[in-house]
């Protein structure tokens, strides 16, 4: 059967969402020759319609729907119906990364492991481990074009480059280079090379950065056997009366609400929604809620312990110029508790344009502490700094008690409250960055807080025994045989790197999972 | 229709407001001797001054709230490189607004006459001195009024795209084909 596949038709695969996880997933079933429908809640926008501006991209991309928010996090008081920056779009969050693309360390596969017991902490092992990924880490890396994997160039730096190497360089940092990153450094897989151009976050108007919208996703239509259908926000998920998943309620483009037959559900939107998704599929045999048997679903949602430090120079950067996400030192990264903290944390390059620099720099801030900031906007570096976060059974995602969406279903809350790990590691970040800026001569020096998530995580976790977690080392729901989970909200921890090249190996290798489980007509 | 130069209010729109406030246009053209930095010219139906060619129309709030505003957007974010016109554009919304909605319009109204209070006799604009207004400004800045002003500058002034040369910021480079050719690795001092 070839896409459009008709609703009634029970032996497709049903994945909702096409990001990261999802798109990659739904790409490497239809080229095994398995039926993809993906609903996608978003709307279809190709490259050529992304703007060079912050404001119109956040309105064009970001995922906007009212979610509320609860816990000590500065986020739920400066950004209270804002709690992560993600995509509505076909591409899902690829769209708007940046684009680092790091293996995530041995040990953080087992953080229970080297870490030891942590106080309010709900560390757990993942059931799988780095030997086990890395075949699929390799897949990513080349599907991806990983910059510094398969003889791949790193891209070259720019100012914001520069400012960090050299101060890198002074602080005796031994890892500091271009990064790993899914950005061509020349032409590949027919997309163009990196032009500087400086938006990566507003969508790459040359395609130069890795999204599923323009290779996950045309080539598995190439194949005739995925269809993506965008405009379509799936409700809940149905089921028979053995308990199996049988498919998809959804609301389509006109505002119509459908039902997609499925053989099998892979949920894959993102580490708020689908919990929700799962949540709100509760029904009289499931009453808390698919796959939550544990009630484990939503719990130790993760964000990264992230924080940007700006530096202002005597003279210009022009930080802006050029890719977004420009080098990384990886120094920090190790685990080391003399440092006051268990795991580590990347210190990546970021720029913001003016507009978003006024709105993230210090929220709520106004006056000339703030103003005199943003006056020497030109003359400023800046970092970001991505860390390991500690779970917490608490950090959850929830279904609010009275708000509802505009098809009548509760909406998420999202409750965040930093551990005093995560603590001590922004400090320590905070610290270093402070260091780093200082020592090549910058005059003032800006912690800044984290910006609502980008990376969120961990909300239906991986787990070896079905009451720790929510799904397998395949991302395969303990309680429901056909229902998987295809993103982030997998992530047993969440490790110190940027979460996209775990989610699109971790689908890779669900994909192979999926294929064979099928043919052995187990699923 | 009311004409507004210089942050105050004139009379009702005549041919001779800017006379009557006594400022000639001569004065205009030299750009005045003006205490609070750039000439402010709002008109109800005509641009005023073409050397300062923008002109803003209250038709919802007192004209003198609408000055009121802009000293307190220029208050909140001051930077002293940008012309006045710029926090005109970032606060012009709420006349509209007002218009539509009552509970915006008493907000706005109270809140500025709230600041007129505090000041004394000359109101919030009479005092001279940033420092004076900002001890007013930092007893309010918990009110639903200030954070609804302070929160719609954010993007009402930083995202006007006229500013952001002003910062050194370049905006859009995709239709110049990035900085792949001009500049992105320029830096010389380090």
């Amino acid at each position: 059967m070839a896409a459009p596949f008709d609703l009634k038709d029970d032996s497709v695969v049903v994945i909702i969402g096409s990001g990261a996880g999802g798109g990659t997933l739904g790409n490497e079933l239809a080229q095994k020759g398995i039926d993809v429908v993906i609903l996608e809640a978003g709307a279809r926008h190709e490259y050529e319609d992304f703007t060079n501006n912050e404001w119109d991209s956040f309105g064009q991309l970001a995922w906007v729907d009212k979610r509320t928010t609860s816990g000590d996090w500065r986020v739920a008081k400066d950004f209270p119906n804002l709690p992560a920056w993600i995509v509505k779009s076909v591409g899902g969050s690829t769209t708007h990364w940046a684009g680092a693309s790091l293996r995530f360390q041995d040990h953080e596969f087992k953080a229970l492991t080297h870490y030891g017991k942590v106080k309010g902490a709900s560390l757990l092992d993942w059931p799988v481990t780095l030997a086990e990924l890395e075949p699929y880490y390799a897949k990513a890396e080349d599907k991806m074009g990983v910059t510094r994997t398969n003889g791949i160039a790193g891209l070259p730096g720019n100012n914001n480059f520069k400012v960090l190497k050299a101060g890198a360089d002074k602080l005796g940092y031994k890892e500091c280079h271009t990064g790993n990153m899914a950005i061509n450094s020349a032409e590949r897989d027919d997309r163009m090379s990196c032009q500087q151009t400086g938006f990566c976050f507003q969508g790459c108007k040359w395609g130069a950065k890795w999204s599923t919208l323009y290779t996950e996703i045309p080539k598995g239509e190439k194949t005739g056997k995925l269809e993506v259908r965008p405009n379509s926000m799936a409700q809940k998920i149905e089921h028979d009366k053995s308990g199996k998943v049988t498919g998809v309620l959804y609301t389509d483009k006109d505002g119509k609400q459908q039902l997609q037959k499925a053989r099998i559900v892979a949920v894959a939107g993102n580490s708020i929604e689908s919990p929700r998704l799962l949540l709100n599929s509760e029904s009289n045999m499931f009453p808390n809620g698919l796959a939550n048997s544990s009630g484990q679903v939503g719990r130790n949602y993760m964000r990264h312990t992230t924080g940007s430090v700006y530096g202002i120079f005597e003279k210009p950067v022009h930080m802006y110029r050029g890719t977004t996400m420009a080098g990384i030192i990886r120094d920090e990264a190790r685990h080391d508790p003399s440092r006051g903290f268990v795991g580590g944390y990347e210190m990546e390059t970021l720029s913001l344009g003016l507009p978003f620099m006024a709105a993230f720099l210090d929220p709520g801030g106004w006056g000339r502490s703030f103003t005199s900031a943003l006056d020497q906007y030109v003359n400023m570096a800046g970092l970001w700094i991505v860390g390991e976060d500690m779970p917490q059974e608490d950090n959850r995602i929830t279904l609010h008690k009275d708000e509802k969406d505009k098809y009548g279903l509760p909406i998420a809350n999202v409750n965040f409250s930093d551990h005093s790990n995560d603590i001590a590691m922004r400090n320590h970040a905070y610290e270093q960055g402070k260091a780093l800026y200082e020592a090549i001569g910058a005059t003032r020096v800006f912690p800044t807080p984290p910006y609502p998530s980008t990376h969120n995580l961990g909300t239906n976790r991986m787990s070896e025994k079905a009451k720790d977690g929510v799904v397998n080392k395949h991302g395969q729901s303990h309680d429901i045989k056909n229902l998987f989970v295809s993103d982030g909200s997998q992530f047993t921890t969440g490790g110190a790197e940027n979460p996209t090249l775990t989610i699109v190996s971790l689908a890779i290798r669900q994909a192979d999972y999926i294929a064979k489980e099928m043919a052995a007509k187990t699923i | 229709m009311v004409t507004i130069f210089n942050r105050k209010a004139a009379a009702p729109d005549t041919p001779e407001p800017i006379e009557k406030q006594g400022l000639s246009r001569r004065d205009l053209l030299k750009g005045g001797t003006v205490s609070l930095g750039a000439i402010l010219v709002i008109s109800g139906s005509s641009i005023i001054h073409p050397q300062f060619a923008w002109g803003l129309e209250t038709s919802n709030l007192k004209p003198e709230t609408m000055a009121t505003l802009i000293q307190l957007a220029r208050d909140i974010y001051p930077h002293d490189h940008i012309p006045d016109r710029f926090y005109a554009i970032a606060v012009k919304p709420y006349d509209a607004k007002t218009g539509e909605d009552p509970k915006t319009k008493k907000m706005i109204e109270d809140g500025i006459a709230d600041l007129d209070k505090r000041a004394g006799k000359d109101g919030y604009i009479g005092l001279g001195w940033e420092d004076d207004r900002l001890a007013i400004l930092r007893k309010v800045e918990d009110t639903p009024f200030f954070q609804t002003v302070r929160g719609g500058l954010v993007t009402g002034l930083y995202n006007q795209e006229e500013i952001w040369p002003l910062f050194g910021y370049e905006g859009e480079s995709y239709s110049k084909g990035g900085y792949i050719a001009r500049g992105f690795g320029d830096i010389e001092w380090l």
